[in-house]
Formats: structure tokens, C-alpha cells, sequence
């Protein structure tokens, strides 16, 4: 025995000296290693908090776009057509529809450009000149074509005028936003002086102004009219795919789960399936994306660019991930219920879904989400695939062509177009980032309140 | 069939180990002419862990409408043997069983038996409280819904509140028994899982240490509440607690290492042990 150790009172007094002596670097130990802790929360918050206000800030002025207010005349000198065909006693259906395209024909014939230039004039100020192809710079290249379509609609506007709300050209829109850098000498700017100068005016006037675009939610994507450009496709082609993975890879990864973890014997089969799932989680998803393209669509053949591909490769990526949540939850059961309800004699099928899977299908819910939220915001394995094309179309079906919101933000910021490489990239950022933080949002409610249930 | 069985798995199972049943350990018996007709017997059951046995050519018989108390050391092995009663060491990984145990003559784990209905005839109460996390109610009446013991709501019921009386529980919860039967307090919880064992109608109840994780007041009502289950039901607990066993039991059996060394009437074992390994355990002397 040291001296130390004994009970004598000297002794105790040294010991409390050697521990006092060693507590001032115990603390300090304690402080910096809190401090580093808060310095690294402090450093991803700044990171999270940059890329939100990066984001943000060059993608909500997409959500609102110039507009002219002005008034259109159906002029019937420019817009020089019979009155439409109606529908003969005794004519065939197929000889009237066959007239009926004739008179469409005739109506797209029309010099549209004229009316959009007459209506953008109605609205210039007295006094400025201004050339024809100036005036109809200021509007979107799409307007031509609503206004025959509702021309198409009601014949009788022929001769009447109209207050009409025109989108203005993404060129407009970006300069009076102040996106293009007004010192710009002309030969640099992709709008005349004129057409400038009108811009501004009318911005002044109260003619142009700036509403909230909803188009940009139901139109699908435009290259020659970029002011009217939308997500439409890339939302239901995004949605298609997630209704592939939701009813796929759910199942088939939950029932996968419970049998690895409630049935199936632990042997060397099931320790290289257990191995092999860890693989796949960890397999770049330009991988899924090379194997959906040789199997899904070459050998299976699966049309190109479809939702249907998209979400089996999604499903495939997806799996691992809900087969190892489902079963890290299943793990954390405690035994104890497991034993009641096989000791009052619950067959093992029974126990698991009488007992286990009511106590995990928070945890298990909470995976799923999580793994949809990641599928819908993956990219890489799309654009091998063919779902960077340029689709101008919602699909009807899974197996019709379609882009995804992924790869239109991939294709809009590679667009040589200022409206699209600034303002839509991060307005579809925005709306992909709005969807997964929801989905995020609704696990974490869904979860709390099915564990308050319990 | 039975016979075939048996000798396979005990050709499988003999183990060059030091604990060879050839190495002879005799079991102390002290026969009880009050004692009740054997329906549950083992006969020379051993258990192994992998590699490991953890129990060593056990044999006893347990009399039918009484308790019998397994007490012993911690690791002894009483737990084990408890849970080969209603094969519930099936559920482990590795575990091995030989011998035979047998119910009426049937033994228990013929490939014939299914352990579905044996867990029926064979109920068990655990260490700690584990209702499962749904109403008080359904807690009791899961045990006859799978096994289909009700042919209508009203018999359902009434079985729950049959049980629920007999575990001396029903007083105290008449009023919620839709209320989450994870909200009671820890002695009532071991007596709704009493209740949850008796609604399936079972012959014989395992208790596996069920006050270890009570207090004092809850655990002099659970033994209460066993000594009046004795009755009707062939009950068998293991206890760390020698005046528990003491206290509800008729006959006790002695484990050490994996050994059953003494077994008998409780009082002959408490008051006048044969071996001295007990003696030296019920004196505090190990343990």
C-alpha cells in the first residue's frame, strides 16, 4: 500500500491537492472541445444559410413577370378570313372537320405579328417612334399564338377590340428587372435602344407590370417563347416517377426487410445478401442510370425518356436504402415484445404484424419519405436515360416523353439565355427544394404523431 | 418417431467437454408423499449455446396444481431450463436442445408438436412487465383472438374480464380498459401480462423472475395473486429470492452450473437441505 492510499488524513488532503491540480485542465479540455462543436454548427448553418439565400434571391424574381396591359384590335384587314364554317344539314362529320382545319389554316395564315405590333403600339406613347420588329421585341414570342387560339375559340371577336394582358419577352423582363447590365455599349444588348426606351416608359406608365406568374406551374417548357417557359412537364414527369418508386420500391423493400430480418435464417447466403444491399446503397447512380439504359430500355425496350424508366431506375437506387432503415428499425424492437407475443403462442408471422410492424411503421414511413425525397431530386441516372431531352409536353402516361424537374434545372442552366440560366434554374430549384422539404416535413409530422398514438 | 428423434439428436449432441454427463453429477431427490400427480417431466435435457452447454442433463417432475420454485445462482441455468418448457430457447440463435420433457406423456419436442399450441397450453410471464403497446383490453384478449377461443364479442369480453378478475387486476381498471395498457404502473403491468398468460386457458404458467423488477408492496400482491392461481394452473417460477420461493412454493429445485443438484419439498429443502452446495446457497454462503 502507498501512502497514498491510506486513510490518514495527511494522505486525504494530497489526493484532493492532485485532483484540484489536474481539474483547471480537465475544464479547459472540456471548453474547447464545446467551442469546437458550436464553431462547426455555426460553419454548416452559414453553408445551409448561403445556399438558401443564393437560391432564393436569384430565383424568386422568376416567380413574378413583366406584363403589358394594352388593348387588341382584331383588325379585319390584318386578319383576313371567312366566317367559320358551320356544320351543313346532311354534311359528314369528316367533310365538316376537314372544312374546319381549312378555316384554321386560313386563321394561322393571318399575319399575327401584325396584331401583336398593332396592340403593343396602342400602348406606346404618343410621340415615339418605333419600328415594327422593335414593338413586337417587347412581347413574348408565344402571345401570337394565344391570340389566335382565341381567336379560334370566338370568331365573332373579328372587328372588336379587346384589354388583353400580354406576357412580356424574357428580354424585356430581364432588363427591367435590371438582371442585364444597362452600361452595356447597344452592340452588346439583345434589345434596341428603341425598344429600351419603350420598355422603361411603359414601366413608368403603369402599362407594364409585374404579376405573379403562374405560368410557370402550368406551362410546359419553351425555347422560342422563354418568357412563357413552365415546369409543367418536369413536374408531372417528376411525379410519374415517384409513383413508380412509391408503389415498387416500398413493397418490395419492406417485404424484403422483414423477411431478411424476422425469417430468414442468419447463414452465409443471407450475411452476402446483407453485404450486397450495403453495396448497392453505395453504388453511383450514374451506375443505375448506365444499367437502365442497357436493360430497361435496349434489351427490355422501354421507350426512351419515359417517367416508366426513370422510376424503375429510381426504384432500383431507392431499395437499399428503404431495406436498411426498415430494418435498423425492425432491429430496435425490443425483445421483450417480441417474447410476449410469442410466448402466448403468436405464430412468427403473427408476431410481426400483430406487434413489430404497428411499433415500426413510424420508422419505416420516415425511411420511405426520406428515400423518395432523395430519388426525386437525383439527376445523374435521368440524363443517361434520355429525360434531358427537350420535351415541349406534359405526359399523359408514365411510358409517354417527358423530362424531370431534376433535368430541366440541368437543362435550363445550360441554356445560353440569361432568362434561363439566372432566374428559372433557381426558381426550379426552388420548387424541387419547396417539394422535398415538405416531404421532409410531413415524415416529421407523421412520425410525432404516430409515436403520441403509440 | 419420437424415439428416432431423440437418439439423433443425441448422438449430435454428445459433448467432449469436462461437464460429460459420463463424468456423473446425481441429482439429490427428496421424494413428497403430499405431493400432487406429475403431468410436466424432463428427462436428462441438456442445452447448449453454440458451444457452450448451459445445461446439464436435467430431470425432474413438477406436479400438477401447485408451484415449483427454481432457484440457484445467477447463470445457473434455471432461466434455460424454464424456457425449454415452451421451447421458447427455439427463438435463440444456436440454441440446441436434448433430452426430452413431456406433457401427458407427450414430449414436447417431437417434431409432431406445434409450438403454436404448445405456447398455448404452456403460458409464460416475463422478468419485466412487456405488455404490448395497445389497450389494457386488447392486451388480454389478443392470447383467444388468435387462437380463435371466442366465437363472439360478448364471450371475448368476457374472458378478458374472467382474466382480468383472476389476476386481481379488474378493480383497478374496470373504468379504462381501453386505456394503453403501457400506462399502468409496473406491479399492475406484470398482473395484466398474468391476465394476457390465463386468457388463453393454459395448463401450465412459466414465470420467469416476474417480481425482479417490482417493488415490495407489488410484489407481495403478485404472490398473493400466485398462490391463488395454484388451483387451477400447474405454475413454475424462477426466483432470485429465497424467501419468495419460500414464501409461494411446494416444491423447490436447486440449480448450480448448469446442474440440477437438489430438488424436494419446499420446506424439507429451506429447513433440512441433503446437499451441502444448497445448504451453502440458502445460507448465503454462495451466490
Amino acid at each position: 500500500m502507498t501512502d497514498s492510499f491510506t486513510v490518514s488524513s495527511s494522505g486525504a488532503e494530497r489526493r484532493r491537492a492532485r485532483i484540484r491540480a489536474g481539474l483547471g485542465r480537465r475544464h479547459l479540455f472540456e471548453r474547447i472541445f464545446r467551442g469546437l462543436g458550436v464553431l462547426a454548427i455555426l460553419i454548416a448553418l452559414a453553408l445551409v444559410g448561403s445556399l438558401f439565400w443564393m437560391v432564393i434571391s436569384k430565383g424568386y424574381p422568376a416567380f413574378t413577370q413583366a406584363n403589358l396591359e394594352t388593348e387588341v384590335y382584331f383588325d379585319p384587314d390584318i386578319i383576313k378570313v371567312d366566317p367559320p364554317p358551320q356544320q351543313q344539314p346532311g354534311q359528314s362529320a369528316a367533310d365538316f372537320r376537314a372544312q374546319r382545319l381549312a378555316w384554321q389554316r386560313q386563321v394561322t395564315m393571318s399575319n399575327w405579328n401584325r396584331v401583336v405590333e398593332q396592340a403593343v403600339r396602342a400602348a406606346v406613347p404618343p410621340g415615339l417612334e418605333i419600328t415594327a420588329r422593335e414593338a413586337t421585341a417587347l412581347v413574348d414570342a408565344g402571345e401570337r399564338h394565344r391570340l389566335r387560339d382565341i381567336f379560334v375559340e370566338n370568331p365573332g371577336l373579328l372587328g372588336e377590340r379587346l384589354p388583353f394582358t400580354m406576357l412580356a419577352s424574357a428580354d424585356v423582363d430581364n432588363w427591367l428587372k435590371g438582371t442585364i447590365d444597362r452600361d452595356l455599349p447597344d452592340e452588346r444588348q439583345q434589345l434596341s435602344p428603341a425598344t429600351r426606351a419603350l420598355a422603361d416608359q411603359l414601366l413608368e406608365s403603369g402599362a407594364i407590370q409585374f404579376k405573379f406568374a403562374w405560368h410557370i406551374f402550368t406551362n410546359v417548357d419553351s425555347r422560342s417563347a422563354p418568357a412563357s417557359a413552365g415546369l409543367a412537364g418536369g413536374l408531372v414527369g417528376s411525379l410519374y416517377m415517384m409513383l413508380v418508386v412509391v408503389l415498387l420500391a416500398v413493397p418490395i423493400g419492406v417485404a424484403s426487410a422483414i423477411y431478411l430480418e424476422e425469417f430468414a435464417p442468419k447463414n452465409r447466403l443471407t450475411d452476402l445478401i446483407e453485404v450486397n444491399i450495403n453495396n448497392l446503397a453505395a453504388v453511383p447512380s450514374i451506375v443505375f442510370g448506365l444499367f437502365g439504359a442497357a436493360v430497361f430500355i435496349k434489351y427490355i425496350g422501354l421507350p426512351l425518356s419515359a417517367p416508366i424508366v426513370g422510376g424503375l431506375v429510381l426504384t432500383l437506387m431507392t431499395l437499399p436504402t428503404i431495406i436498411i432503415a426498415t430494418r435498423s428499425s425492425l432491429r430496435a424492437v425490443p425483445p421483450s415484445l417480441r417474447q410476449a407475443a410469442l410466448g402466448l403462442g403468436a405464430s412468427r408471422t403473427q408476431m410481426v404484424f400483430h406487434h413489430v410492424l404497428p411499433v415500426t411503421l413510424p420508422g419505416i414511413l420516415t425511411a420511405t419519405i426520406i428515400g423518395v425525397a432523395q430519388a426525386l431530386g437525383e439527376t445523374a441516372p435521368l440524363l443517361l436515360i434520355g429525360m434531358n431531352a427537350f420535351v415541349a409536353a406534359v405526359p399523359g402516361t408514365p411510358f409517354d416523353q417527358s423530362t424531370a424537374l431534376p433535368a430541366q434545372i440541368y437543362l435550363w442552366q445550360g441554356n445560353e439565355n440569361r432568362n434561363f440560366f439566372e432566374a428559372r434554374t433557381s426558381a426550379a430549384i426552388m420548387v424541387l427544394l419547396t417539394l422535398m422539404i415538405t416531404m421532409n416535413a410531413i415524415a416529421v409530422l407523421l412520425r410525432q404523431r404516430l409515436e403520441r398514438l403509440k | 418417431m419420437t424415439s428416432l428423434f431423440r437418439s439423433s439428436l443425441q448422438g449430435v449432441a454428445a459433448p467432449p467437454t469436462a461437464l460429460e454427463a459420463g463424468d456423473g453429477y446425481q441429482t439429490v431427490r427428496t421424494p413428497d408423499p403430499k405431493a400432487k400427480p406429475t403431468r410436466l417431466s424432463a428427462h436428462d435435457v441438456c442445452v447448449f449455446y453454440g458451444d457452450k452447454q448451459a445445461l446439464e442433463n436435467v430431470s425432474i417432475d413438477i406436479p400438477e396444481r401447485s408451484v415449483s420454485a427454481l432457484i440457484g445462482p445467477s447463470g445457473c441455468g434455471k432461466s434455460t431450463f424454464l424456457r425449454c418448457l415452451n421451447r421458447m430457447n427455439d427463438t435463440i440463435e444456436g440454441a440446441r436442445v436434448t433430452g426430452e420433457i413431456t406433457l401427458d406423456g407427450e414430449n414436447l419436442y417431437s417434431p409432431q408438436v406445434d409450438v403454436v399450441e404448445l405456447r398455448a397450453r404452456i403460458g409464460m410471464v416475463f422478468q419485466k412487465p412487456n405488455p404490448f403497446p395497445k389497450s389494457i383490453f386488447e392486451n388480454v384478449a389478443y392470447g383467444p383472438k388468435i387462437h380463435g377461443l371466442a366465437r363472439s364479442k360478448s364471450e371475448l369480453e368476457e374472458i378478458v374480464v374472467t382474466s382480468l378478475k383472476r389476476a386481481g387486476l379488474f378493480e383497478e381498471v374496470k373504468d379504462r380498459l381501453h386505456a394503453p395498457g403501457t400506462g399502468l404502473s409496473g406491479g399492475q403491468q406484470q398482473r395484466l401480462c398474468i391476465a394476457r398468460a390465463i386468457a388463453v386457458g393454459p395448463e401450465v404458467i412459466l414465470m420467469d423472475e416476474p417480481c425482479s423488477a417490482l417493488d415490495p408492496i407489488a410484489t407481495s400482491i403478485i404472490e398473493e395473486l400466485i398462490d391463488e392461481l395454484r388451483e387451477n394452473y400447474t405454475i413454475i417460477i424462477v426466483t432470485h429470492s429465497m424467501q419468495q420461493a419460500a414464501r409461494v412454493s411446494q416444491k423447490t429445485a436447486f440449480f448450480h452450473l448448469g446442474k440440477l443438484i437438489e430438488e424436494g419439498p419446499t420446506e424439507r429443502i429451506f429447513t433440512n437441505p441433503r446437499d451441502k452446495k444448497t445448504q451453502d446457497y440458502i445460507t448465503g454462503r454462495i451466490g
